[in-house]
């Protein structure tokens, strides 16, 4: 009943990459969208051309470059930038925000704040103090308080091509769940709803180190009896984390959680996997990323996840030997010899 | 004692904001009671059939209500309970058993009665009684008396009794955003959300809210209190509603709440311990009852919807926190503490002070050392921004915020439970934050944190139930030991402010070993068994661990353990 109305107003997406273009896609199947991006060449590029990074435009997509009219214009917005830049852009967006604004977010990674002279590489514990998730970010950057976030196996490629797919959209508003779910559901794409926002979240970040641990299976040219250990240890492994993170159990059991890592493990396509890959094979890290134009952004996650699980006693075998073989030199075979020989071997404990 | 007295006070007197009682909207409230009343019990009584939305559900209810409400007259009678309670609630029971044998078109009338009858009992019950005369009297009666307890045992002259050198304020420190506060009550409705350590908070808050010259506020004060006849008198002066935590029924709850959020909308500044109930353990509040929270921001949401467009009168939360150097009651509340501890089990209420044991306590505390202080939050909104001091919300970059668009959905305000229930918890953490960061330290707050501690670390295998039991004669702790550990965690406390995180009093900052002295000498300063004492050798023991397990939880919650 609220939602019929909604449609009138146009719905914003903040980022024009693959998963931004591929979710204005879908979005506009029933309602005008705005995509926005950050200069106004591209902008009129993706106007002119009526595509984005070989994706064909729908019509009611257009294209936009002005923030302050995207606000303006638009209640419920989608950002869908990577986690580098996800605060700045908060920062610029902020100031035309209302509360009555609502912002479904679809980025997979944390934000880092660290006091001047620390960084990523030399400090050795973090905290959540230090660690948020891009909800999180929304909140302190904005008056925003109805945010959400959508996270799933979504490949955008698959996506694009309509193929069978789902996705979580997690907030701790019904609200926002029922605005996400209406807007973005059809015949192909199925909607899961989810009230622990962080969990869900956490999930869509922790599952890139699992990614890399798969490719580097992969690189030692090992089967699909390794993968299914890997990604059952994974997920325990994720929720151990992410419980100490603040998560809930339920997000990792569930589409975002389970579902995401089974997809990402099996996509030799991605970046995490082929930076395992390339590891396994014997290349530096350093060659690797040399090589890649995007940062992989489970390179980062696993600094992250090692240095959150060593602050709050989490035991992460599988972080913490990718931790060193990624910075500390460890080669892949030595990393899997521990972990198979690793003693404990109670199945799950957490239930 | 006189070696680290406060900053001379700055605590000056403040002219009511509002000239005469007529003005307040607390008498405006009481006046018109009856109406008042009638006005509570119809929306509650909505607000009911729309949570119990069929007959089936609503009959449950009221049978359960009837059930519960017959156990609590059999288990746990109060002196305040109607004397004809046990008839009333033995006649519904009796109509609800009738109904269940009539036909539903003969049965729903006599239901809606029933509800009716039910709710309304519990609003007159809950409703306060403002009576300014009485007001004006327990106001007088009662600075008069203290100040003359102060007067003659602090000033050593003849006649002293008589003179007006000390008052209140002086005894009772008001810290924070006085001004703020003030200024808020002017421009539109307080929702004031003080810590609860003891029951003296009620009647403390009430002096501190004439002393700052604010209307008196409408108080959601704990139905038990009104066993002890002297407390009984002042709550009821000073415009206190009841709150009776033994009844956990729907349609009181309802119609609490109802009370609550009505009269805050009729622009009545009100007052009630978030906490639900005093803190058992000593620490400060980390999760607050959602109930009456969450009628500040029903009450907001209604008036913006009441005005479509233009100024709404709106609703700032004031958290405030107490500071004792000793709470009569504490080592009872510990006691119940450990005892329900990993158990979530309702607390008795139970009363061993009556008023005999208050006015000695109230007379040893005038006469000895040993202040209170009161700080005073900055104001919220009922989303927990900050304001500028026109009461304008503000976001962290100190942008102005309209707070209407809170509850927009697509355009227009609309009633949404759910969000409202997640607005509530916000708020909550919120206020929690705000308590931790305006607490004021003491020193005796810091001396019985690090004593215990310290204690606590030279036991690192035992558990603090095994710890508690130790035979006190066992624990001495070296002075010098003591004294660097002091020095160590109070400068911590001096960052922590720095940053924002916490306050501490004045006379935190004095000599190291004066500051430890006066800090044994005030925690718990009237109990029997004092919790901290320096020995003959000049090394701190204790009489009573777990009391002094209680004033050290004062500073729990603070990461101030890794400096110990």
């Amino acid at each position: 009943m609220i939602l019929n109305s909604i449609s009138e107003k146009p719905v914003g997406v903040i980022g024009a990459g693959n998963f931004g273009t591929v979710i204005a896609n879908i979005l506009a199947l029933n309602r005008r969208v705005l995509l926005y991006t950050r200069d106004e060449q591209t902008a009129a590029r993706i106007k002119s051309e009526n595509q984005n990074r070989g994706y064909a435009l729908h019509s009611n997509v257009e294209p936009v470059h002005d923030l302050e009219q995207l606000a303006r214009q638009c209640d419920v917005l989608f950002p869908m930038v990577p986690s580098l830049h996800f605060r700045a852009m908060m920062r610029q967006l902020s100031p035309y925000l209302q509360p009555y604004h609502i912002l479904i977010h679809g980025t997979k990674g944390f934000d880092i704040t660290l006091p001047p002279g620390q960084s990523l590489e030399n400090v050795t514990r973090l905290t959540r103090q230090q660690v948020k998730t891009m909800s999180e970010v929304i909140q302190e950057e904005s008056v925003v308080v109805r945010v959400g976030c959508l996270a799933g196996p979504n490949l955008a490629k698959e996506l694009a091509q309509r193929q069978p797919g789902a996705t979580v959209v997690a907030s701790h508003f019904n609200e926002v769940i029922q605005i996400g779910k209406r807007m973005l559901r059809n015949d192909r794409f199925q909607v899961y709803e989810n009230s622990d926002i962080v969990g869900v979240e956490i999930a869509g970040v922790l599952k890139n180190i699992i990614a890399i641990a798969s490719g580097a299976l992969s690189g030692l040219g090992y089967g699909e009896n390794a993968k299914g250990l890997l990604i059952s240890r994974g997920a325990v492994e994720m929720v151990y984390l992410g419980r100490a993170l603040g998560g809930d159990l339920k997000a990792f059991l569930g589409v975002a959680g389970i579902g995401d890592l089974v997809t990402t493990c099996n996509s030799p396509m991605s970046r995490n996997f082929t930076v395992g890959y390339r590891l396994a094979k014997g290349e530096t890290l350093s060659d690797i990323l040399a090589d890649m134009t995007e940062v992989a952004e489970g390179v980062n996650t696993v600094r992250i996840a090692k240095k959150c699980a060593d602050h709050y006693k989490v035991r992460a075998l599988i972080t913490d030997r990718l931790y060193k073989v990624l910075f500390e030199g460890m080669t892949v075979e030595e990393a899997l010899e521990f972990l198979m020989r690793y003693p404990l071997n109670v199945d799950i404990d957490f239930i | 004692m006189e070696l680290l007295e406060e900053k001379k006070n700055k605590n000056r007197k403040y002219e009511p904001i509002l000239e005469g009682i007529p003005e307040w909207p607390v008498y405006q409230l009481s006046k018109n009671r009856k109406e008042f009343i009638e006005l509570v019990t119809r929306h509650s009584i909505k607000r009911i059939k729309e949570l119990r939305p069929t007959r089936k559900q609503l009959i449950d209810e009221l049978e359960a209500t009837a059930y519960r409400e017959q156990n609590r007259i059999k288990r746990n009678r109060w002196r305040v309970d109607p004397k004809d309670d046990s008839r009333f609630w033995s006649n519904i029971k009796n109509q609800l058993v009738d109904l269940s044998s009539k036909a539903p078109e003969t049965a729903g009338p006599v239901e809606d009665v029933l509800l009716e009858k039910i709710v309304s009992r519990y609003a007159n019950e809950i409703a306060g009684n403002f009576k300014p005369n009485s007001y004006r009297f327990t106001r007088e009666v009662v600075k008069f008396w203290f100040q003359r307890l102060l007067n003659g045992a602090r000033v050593k002259k003849f006649g002293a009794f008589f003179r007006n050198q000390y008052t209140l304020r002086d005894k009772i420190h008001v810290v924070g955003k006085v001004k703020m506060l003030r200024s808020l009550a002017r421009k539109g409705t307080v929702v004031m959300v003080p810590t609860h350590f003891s029951n003296l908070d009620s009647i403390l808050i009430g002096w501190v809210i004439h002393a700052l010259g604010l209307p008196a506020f409408i108080y959601g004060a704990g139905l038990n209190l009104f066993n002890i006849k002297i407390f009984a008198y002042f709550m009821n002066s000073l415009g206190a509603y009841k709150v009776d935590r033994r009844k956990k029924n729907l349609p009181y709850l309802e119609t609490l709440k109802m009370y609550s959020s009505l009269a805050i909308q009729k622009g009545a500044h009100s007052l009630f311990f978030p906490g639900g109930t005093r803190s058992r353990s000593g620490l400060i509040e980390k999760q607050l009852k959602l109930g009456l929270l969450s009628t500040a921001i029903e009450a907001q949401r209604n008036l913006y919807q009441e005005t479509p467009a233009g100024e709404v009168r709106k609703i700032f939360v004031v958290p405030v926190t107490l500071n004792y150097n000793f709470v009569l009651e504490a080592p009872d509340l510990v006691e119940d503490y450990l005892q329900v501890k990993g158990q979530d089990k309702y607390f008795q209420e139970q009363d061993k002070y009556g008023s005999i044991e208050l006015l000695r306590f109230l007379f040893k505390f005038f006469t000895k050392g040993s202040n209170i202080s009161v700080s005073i939050g900055p104001g919220l909104d009922v989303m927990g921004n900050y304001l500028d001091d026109d009461g304008n919300s503000l976001d962290p970059q100190g942008r102005v915020i309209d707070t209407r668009g809170y509850f927009i959905s697509n355009g227009s305000i609309t009633d949404d439970k759910q969000r409202e229930d997640e607005y509530t918890r916000m708020l909550s953490n919120r206020i929690v934050t705000e308590y931790h960061r305006i607490n004021r330290v003491f020193a005796s707050h810091l001396a019985a944190f690090i004593a215990f501690e310290m204690w606590q670390k030279k036991h690192p295998k035992l558990d603090l139930f095994s710890l508690l039991r130790l035979p006190e004669e066992d624990l001495e702790l070296d002075y010098a030991e003591f004294r660097a550990t002091f020095k160590r965690v109070r400068k911590k406390i001096y960052e922590m402010k720095d940053e924002g995180r916490m306050h501490y009093a004045t006379h935190l900052k004095g000599k190291v070993d004066q500051v430890i002295k006066l800090g044994i000498e005030n925690v718990g300063i009237f109990h029997l068994k004092r919790p901290l004492l320096k020995n003959k050798k000049g090394n701190i023991i204790t009489k009573d661990l777990t009391v002094l397990y209680y004033y050290h939880n004062r500073l729990a919650g603070y990461d101030l353990e890794q400096y110990i």
